[in-house]
């Protein structure tokens, strides 16, 4: 268990991907068995056991410390399960004579110790249980201890990440582990002989198992002199969360239906209504989006939804979900991926018709005869052919008709070309360093814009954060702006000087605005990021709030279309 | 009767004040005759009348100061009582940083011992701490809640070492104080067997050498020429503190950010200057040691100094200690923060970065 925590406090300080990915790698090297499966299902989060409640364990450490300094140590260290791992005193010595003097000191547990004693270890029993844990571990492993039993292990890394190291012990990317992930529970003893060529490839019995993605490219006005628009096909791209449904019968017969997110989450229990649609044997690659009376609605209505924790029938009612299929990726045990794209649409346009079911359809292909047709879709989408969805298209997908579906980011296939962002003038208010390669450089931007001020004169408020979108060479521009421009520090952030005479004003660009409670504007940007830096223009020609909100509502509109829906 | 201490020693705009012998202790403002425990700036200022310390902590201010630091000096001999007035004297090893010294003040029956910063864990830099029993024991308490346990230092000095292994291409940035914590660092370096030479910023230099002419072993070292940052990957380079993020530290390859505090035990602390390798490794005594030391002493009553003084003002209290806290102003209130000596440069560190950057 120590090695595992002190893998976790280094990553927890480690913000460079590739410094993670080896970290990760060394520990899967040297970590036995069952102890580095259980870390991996820590990761990844799959682990599963009644938690400790904060009560417990501060119970456990008023009766070893003084209960006034624990007070003054966790107000100063401000987290219960490290003031605790901290302060934690060596086990009182028994009286010589008295029992248990003789008793020799506890044993350092092991992860899977841990594990599969909050497995199965009774209520009353779990307290003492605790304590000699605590008692045998070092500070860093009582605090990953402390964090884990109480649910609130935070790893730092992604579960892709953890995927891609073990992957990476055999020489397999990380989608060769996500093809057999769905079959496997910890400790993946299986898995690490596989990678490591110690075993066969474990064979997934999961009749409806993830299968990794296939990513665009996004593409560039160089990239298509280069490009036959022959040879490729178009869909639209719509604005909802990429999903993959699959269905199955499993040995016993039963149905088995999956939603999967991009990321091989499994998120079935979030959408009832949509698994009840798959009743199918294969598997559809499409895009999760809400419609009302046949019509696609904004990413702001499907938010709506993601936010909500329960799955009421209201919910139900009022956001009912449904899959635009662009891709079918295995139909009745058969893998179609090996088949060109021209081939699979074909397959899907069918496959879907034999379903006959109104949750799921097929995404259109938009025809288009040159590069400049295309962009003219792309700019009205409304009369390509997106007809009253077309708020809800955020561009268009290039395929090519021969490309197999190759999981990863192949370049070259598949592109995306979204359509042009929201832009604003904005002011930066505020400038933070950034972490890891940028954390000398001040690279991450609070920018606002101008509203009226409650003493009838203007004011910039602020509406977001960027931190990228500028090149090597601008960021070391900005960095010296900000140096040259604070008027106030607060640790890692600066105030710059900004007002009607004074500041810089930054094009941001973005994919469109929510409502926010969080921001004092009541607006946030989805994916804002620095367009241009206007170094030439007066900040007081910056755009207004209600910019913004114009913005705001024309994504909203769609959201009451006869009916009201409360709460939202 | 003996002498209650409150008449033996008072605190003043100064800092405290012997008028029995005419003294102040560390002041942080110019007086006629001050007694200096150890050479960290926030301890010892110039432009003090006469100045009485070790040779040591005399000769680190000279480095620091120039040699017209104050009007006249003397050397204290560890241990040797003199008389001062209507006051007995001695200095007596501290173990914080080369030269320090614990302060023992004696005037009718009655001891006060001044510990100035101290620790009790080997540091193969300077003496170590002795005790010195006393009525009145006057500690700080930079780390005085008892979540501050320092493990030993030379794991965490091999911590370094590992990363080094792990990652042989990038350079290791080590934030260390540039008087004490970076030669000790530069020590258990070596004591680990490292034999490369250690990189240093350039304000690091002056006291490293020092310390090199005091006769402690700190192998090669080399300063940091700034158009060969770019190839320093693969080696451990020392600067202060507020260097890590500095546009100083960006031309090495892929630095890893390390920082050797006592403070480093607290992620938070350690989150907040993204820290990504934090060492613990402290001149000060942690929670443990500051109680043990107090017993060892046998006073019967503590005056608690800057750090957290609540805590340990508690601890006292259960122990059946007598215990107050002493408000002092103008030492680190960070504790192991070394003010500048330098006058902060108006253009690029106002008060409020300093405070928020170089703790």
């Amino acid at each position: 268990m120590n090695d595992f925590a002190h893998l976790l406090d280094r990553l927890g300080y480690e913000p460079r991907r590739n410094a993670k990915l080896r970290l990760l790698q060394d520990f899967f090297r040297h970590a036995p068995d069952p102890e580095r499966g259980y870390a991996l299902a820590a990761m990844t989060g799959h682990l599963s056991f009644r938690e400790a409640k904060p009560g417990l364990i501060r119970g456990l450490v008023e009766a070893r410390v003084d209960p006034e300094l624990f007070r003054m140590s966790y107000h100063y260290v401000g987290d219960l399960a490290e003031a605790t791992a901290l302060i934690w005193p060596a086990a009182p010595e028994p009286e010589p004579g008295a029992p248990g003097h003789n008793r020799p000191p506890p044993q350092v547990p092991s992860l899977a110790e841990v594990v599969e004693t909050l497995g199965n270890v009774g209520k009353a029993e779990l307290p003492a249980r605790i304590a000699l844990w605590l008692d045998a571990l070092d500070e860093t492993g009582r605090w990953a201890l402390l964090k884990l039993i109480t649910g609130e292990l935070r790893v730092g890394v992604s579960a892709r990440l953890a995927k891609t190291a073990v992957a990476s012990l055999g020489g397999f990317e990380a989608d060769a582990v996500e093809e057999v992930w769905h079959g496997l529970k910890a400790p993946y003893e299986p898995l690490f002989a596989w990678v490591e060529g110690k075993g066969e490839r474990p064979e997934s019995l999961n009749p409806a198992p993830f299968r990794p993605p296939m990513l665009s490219h996004p593409i560039e006005d160089e990239d298509f002199p280069k490009l036959d628009p022959g040879a490729f096909g178009a869909e639209w791209k719509w604005d909802g969360i990429r999903v993959q449904l699959a269905g199955g019968l499993d040995r016993a017969g039963q149905r088995v239906a999956r939603i999967y997110s991009r990321t091989g989450e499994d998120i079935s229990g979030a959408f009832p209504d949509l698994t009840d649609a798959i009743t199918f044997a294969g598997a559809l690659d499409g895009e999760l989006l809400i419609l009302r009376e046949e019509r696609v609605q904004s990413f702001n209505v499907l938010q709506q939804r993601l936010n909500r924790k329960a799955v009421t029938p209201k919910l139900l009612r009022d956001f009912p979900a449904h899959v635009r299929a662009y891709d079918l990726l295995a139909a009745d045990g058969e893998d179609l991926r090996g088949l060109p794209f021209a081939e699979r649409r074909t397959r899907l346009e069918a496959f879907v018709a034999g379903l006959d079911h109104a949750r799921i359809d097929v995404s259109p292909l938009v025809p288009f005869a040159d590069w400049e047709a295309l962009a003219a879709a792309r700019r009205d989408p409304a009369a390509a052919g997106g007809g009253p969805d077309a708020d809800a298209i955020e561009g268009v997908m290039l395929k090519r008709l021969t490309s197999p579906y190759m999981p990863g980011r192949p370049k070259g296939p598949w592109w995306k070309w979204k359509r042009e962002p929201y832009r604003v003038d904005a002011v930066m208010m505020y400038a933070q360093r950034g972490h890891g390669k940028r954390s000398s450089f001040y690279s991450d931007y609070t920018f606002g814009v101008w509203r009226d001020a409650p003493d009838g004169s203007e004011e910039l408020v602020p509406v977001g954060k960027a931190y990228h979108g500028f090149t090597d060479e601008e960021l070391a521009r900005l960095d010296r702006y900000v140096r040259n421009h604070t008027v106030k520090r607060f640790g890692p952030v600066r105030e710059v000087e900004y007002g009607l005479r004074t500041g810089l004003v930054l094009e941001i660009a973005f994919e469109g605005v929510q409502r926010s409670t969080r921001h004092k504007s009541g607006v946030a940007m989805r994916f804002p990021r620095v367009g241009r830096i206007r170094w030439d223009k007066p900040t007081a020609e910056a755009d207004r709030i209600e910019a913004l909100e114009r913005i705001l509502e024309r994504g909203e509109r769609e959201i009451r279309p006869g009916e009201a829906i409360d709460g939202g | 009767m003996a002498t209650r201490p409150t008449e033996i020693l008072s605190l003043t705009r100064e800092g405290l004040y012997c008028p029995a012998g005419d003294f102040h202790v560390d002041p942080v403002r110019p007086v006629a005759r001050a007694l200096i425990t150890h050479g960290h700036a926030d301890h010892a200022r110039s432009g003090h009348g006469a100045v009485w310390a070790t040779p040591e902590t005399l000769r680190i201010m000279a480095v620091r100061y120039g040699e017209d630091f104050c009007e006249t000096r003397q050397e204290a001999r560890l241990g040797e009582a003199v008389r001062l007035g209507e006051v007995t004297v001695s200095f007596h090893p501290a173990g914080h940083v080369l030269g320090s010294a614990q302060i023992a003040i004696t005037q009718g029956g009655c001891r006060i011992v001044v510990s100035g910063d101290y620790k009790r864990a080997p540091d193969p830099t300077c003496l170590g701490f002795e005790v010195v029993p006393c009525d009145v024991f006057i500690t700080e308490a930079t780390f005085g809640l008892p979540v501050f346990r320092h493990p030993d230092a030379r794991d965490e000095v091999r911590r370094l070492l590992d990363s080094v292994r792990l990652f042989p291409e990038r350079t290791h940035i080590v934030g260390a104080y540039a008087l004490g914590k970076a030669q000790r660092v530069m020590a258990l370096l070596r004591e680990e067997g490292f034999c490369e030479p250690i990189y240093l910023h350039g304000a690091m230099e002056k006291l490293t050498e020092l310390y090199k002419r005091e006769g402690i072993p700190l192998g090669e070292t080399i300063k940091v020429v700034a158009a060969e940052r770019p190839k320093l990957g693969g080696r451990i380079v020392l600067c202060p503190p507020s260097a890590i993020q500095d546009l100083w530290s960006r031309k090495f390859p892929d630095p890893v950010t390390a920082f050797a505090s006592g403070w480093m035990r607290v992620r938070a602390r350690a989150r907040q200057k993204g820290v990504e390798l934090p060492l613990v490794i402290s001149d000060h005594s942690d929670w443990d040691d500051l109680c043990r030391t107090i017993r060892d002493t046998g006073a019967g009553e503590v005056w608690v100094t800057h750090g957290q003084e609540d805590a340990l003002v508690h601890w006292c209290g259960t122990h059946g200690i007598r215990a107050k806290p002493l408000h002092m102003l103008g030492y680190g209130d960070e504790g192991e923060a070394e003010p500048d000596p330098a006058p902060a440069t108006a253009a690029d560190a106002p008060a409020a970065d300093a405070a928020g950057e170089a703790a």
